[in-house]
């Protein structure tokens, strides 16, 4: 079960793997999570479904490796499983045709937009994508957003490809320009979403952003993944993770996110002393 | 008169226990269990009454004095065997049944002095059996060709799940979690209640030829009208699992868990065990425990061998009041677990990080009994007091996920969330649907949701074999 069936590594750091996994592919919607563990030891964490193909049952994922468990998933290969794969979890994105949809992709959350783009366009909106990388190295499916989008604007913080802008430049010009756009979608880096969010808030265009909180089992039993939303305490697992980004409290969110910074580091120190003493043994 | 009468014996043998000194640092099981010879002196107190008290006060009806002269004549598996005929789940129930309160309660030694120890030697012979080798097959009847679904992998599915395979339906168990065995694995700690007694007790369950599937949470990769397409019954055990917060300003800074989050974190994902295992967890110095039932002395508990320094369980009410189990208490206050009873939060204030540093207290007083028949706690205006502390456990209780009835619009359910089910049967509003144990009842005991899966597994059993 939960055999990796395909990897494919989109840059150095970001990974895609379909992973078979038929029951979860059957019901997979757009803006829907799994939580997996790589091995009996490890953590329970969430990753939003990137696609789904129903006919060979498989599910596909993309992560960024940035702890010990993402860089442990990343050392797994085609033929090897997963030790567990629960999904689809979470509310899907709502899908209506608004008009035009400005779908913002931060990252490696690129992969997770493009099927958010794609229910958006099949049902019948418009579609300006806009896409942000640091750097040109880091920029993947560009083709793939753009099959999906009337309209694609890339950015990068250096400048090094498409325009030198954070993603919220030419988001805040669109609403400057008081262009048509009925709903913003931004999805990426929990930073990169809140100033989406600041951005439209003046010019009152409904936005949407998917919280990334950390989770243990994701059902709704434990409660770690609490926001603030309005003023509400939801639980992203069964209340999102799709909140209206006007209304959700970022500093909150932010705060609890680093709960585990130091185990984190400590993690990660002790995965990368296990390489090293892997590279040597085999040395 | 026999002349070798001899008179009985009111002392029960004690249990043997880790020292709380010892125990308070390590998640080994705090009662070690007898040996032979205490089981052996135990059960020949018992008087092996005509009328059998024990057996009605056991919510699954464990034949009790049949099982005890067997062990006290030495016929080992005989004992193993008609405990098994009842409860599929020995080695669990012997450790955290309330006994005190259901077949000890009613022993007739009890008028005189202490009751038999029925839990203890359902242990020892659950134990005892455990470590053999060959165990002979349990009886299964014929397969009747009927598929039953059964969803929630905790005491009430596994017991549902035992009988209903016993009686020759195929099931199949279908878990969320990446483990089977529900509260038993994420709630119950590893020193009340050994994880590795509950996955030989799971064993047995799949050794009858039950299926089970995890990693599914029903609701979301299968609606219950999708399971109902393959199989002919259904029956609901999903447990009481989502938590209560308090709703006070604060609650949402760091360090501050729910019981379920910080007991999952320390007992499913093993963060006692970090960084060995990859699942962390932050016990500061000085946690606060709100809450005075078994779930708060477990997280006590918890937080103590986790290497907090003071402990606190916050209770509005006061001692007399606490729910927790009598032996639960004793052993959280042996530890070293500080009670502040009649203490109510108000609210809880963060460091510049956003981690809590402290809360606020009310003092608070009993008045007139409330709806439940105890004293109603009242604040005192004014009495407000800071605790410093540095990690909440908030263990107010539990109430039904919603995930399956929100997505089963034919199954009545009442006004807290509960699935409305007979007592008697299990059935519920939706055909071929039976539903069972804290889903139903809300957040109870083990034992009690076993008694729902026995119920239920016996009208799902007489409702395929009319079909």
């Amino acid at each position: 079960m939960y055999k990796i069936l395909r990897r494919e590594d989109l840059t150095p750091q970001i990974h895609l793997f379909e992973i078979e996994a038929p029951a979860v592919a059957r019901k997979a919607k757009a803006g829907q999570f799994v939580i997996l563990m790589v091995d009996e030891k490890g953590e329970r964490f969430p990753l939003t479904i990137g696609g789904w193909d129903v006919e060979k049952g498989s599910v596909t994922i993309v992560f960024m490796e940035v702890g010990a468990s993402t860089r442990k998933l990343a050392t797994m290969q085609p033929g090897d499983s997963l030790y567990a794969f629960t999904g689809p979890l979470g509310v899907p994105t709502h899908i209506e045709n608004v008009g035009t949809v400005c779908c913002v992709a931060g990252g490696f959350a690129t992969a997770i937009v493009v099927p958010v783009a794609r229910a958006f366009k099949e049902a019948g909106n418009k579609v300006i994508s806009i896409m942000g990388f640091r750097t040109k190295e880091l920029v993947f499916w560009e083709d793939k957003l753009q099959s999906v989008s009337d309209e694609l604007i890339m950015c990068t913080d250096d400048g090094t490809y498409g325009r030198k802008a954070l993603v919220t430049e030419p988001l805040k010009e669109m609403m400057e320009q008081k262009r048509d756009i009925n709903l913003v979608v931004a999805i990426g880096p929990t930073i990169m979403m809140k100033f989406c969010a600041k951005t439209t808030e003046p010019f009152g265009v409904k936005t949407i952003v998917s919280l990334n909180p950390i989770m243990v089992d994701g059902t709704g039993m434990c409660g770690c993944c609490r926001a603030e939303v309005g003023g509400e305490t939801k639980f992203a697992c069964v209340d999102g993770p799709d909140f209206d980004g006007h209304k959700v409290d970022w500093d909150l969110l932010m705060s609890r996110q680093k709960s585990y910074l130091d185990e984190e580091k400590r993690s990660l120190q002790l995965w990368e002393e296990h390489c090293h003493h892997q590279v040597r043994g085999k040395a | 008169m026999s002349s070798e009468k001899q008179k009985i014996n009111l002392n029960r043998v004690a249990m043997p226990k880790q020292e709380p000194g010892v125990r308070a640092h390590n998640f080994s099981e705090v009662a070690q269990g007898y040996t032979m010879e205490m089981a052996m002196e135990e059960a020949a107190r018992c008087i092996q009454c005509k009328k059998r008290n024990c057996v009605e006060g056991c919510p699954v009806n464990v034949q009790i004095p049949d099982f005890i002269l067997a062990l006290r004549d030495g016929e080992m598996w005989d004992a193993a065997r008609i405990l098994k005929g009842d409860n599929a789940l020995p080695g669990i129930c012997g450790r955290v049944c309330p006994q005190e309160s259901q077949c000890e309660a009613v022993c007739t030694l009890a008028k005189k002095g202490a009751p038999i120890a029925i839990g203890r030697l359902e242990r020892y012979v659950a134990d005892w059996e455990r470590a053999q080798a060959d165990k002979p097959k349990p009886e299964i009847a014929a397969p009747t060709g009927k598929k039953v679904a059964v969803v929630g992998s905790g005491p009430a599915g596994l017991t549902a799940a035992a009988d209903l395979a016993k009686m020759g339906h195929k099931v199949t168990l279908f878990e969320a979690l990446h483990v089977a065995g529900g509260v038993l694995m994420y709630g119950i700690p590893e020193f009340r209640l050994p994880k590795d007694i509950v996955q030989g007790e799971v064993e047995y369950v799949k050794s009858l030829g039950v299926e089970i599937v995890l990693n599914s949470v029903i609701g979301k990769i299968e609606t219950v009208d999708e399971l109902l397409s393959d199989f002919d019954a259904a029956f609901l055990a999903l447990g009481a699992g989502a938590p209560m917060f308090l709703n006070i300003p604060g609650e949402n800074l760091g360090g501050i868990y729910s019981a379920n989050e910080f007991l999952t974190r320390t007992n499913l994902m093993k963060a006692y065990l970090f960084p060995e295992y990859d699942t962390p967890i932050k016990v500061g110095k000085r946690v606060a425990v709100i809450g005075a039932g078994n779930v708060a002395m477990d997280s006590a508990r918890c937080a103590l061998r986790q290497g907090a320094e003071q402990v606190y369980i916050v209770y509005r009410r006061s001692r007399a009041e606490m729910p927790a189990r009598l032996e639960e208490l004793e052993n959280a206050e042996e530890e070293g677990v500080i009670f502040k009873l009649l203490t109510n939060p108000k609210r809880f204030f963060g460091d510049e990080k956003g981690w809590v540093k402290s809360m606020e207290c009310y003092e608070m007083e009993l008045g007139e009994p409330d709806e439940s028949g105890r004293r109603r706690p009242v604040k005192k205006e004014g009495s407000e007091f800071i605790i410093e502390v540095d990690t909440v456990v908030s263990a107010l209780g539990t109430y039904p996920n919603p995930l399956v009835p929100s997505t089963t619009p034919d199954l009545e359910t009442s006004k807290k969330g509960t699935i409305v089910a007979d007592e008697a049967t299990g059935t519920t509003s939706k055909p071929k649907v039976w539903a069972g144990g804290d889903i139903v009842t809300g957040a109870a005991t083990v034992i009690s949701a076993m008694g729902a899966g026995k119920r239920a597994a016996a009208s799902i059993h007489q409702f395929l074999m009319q079909g």
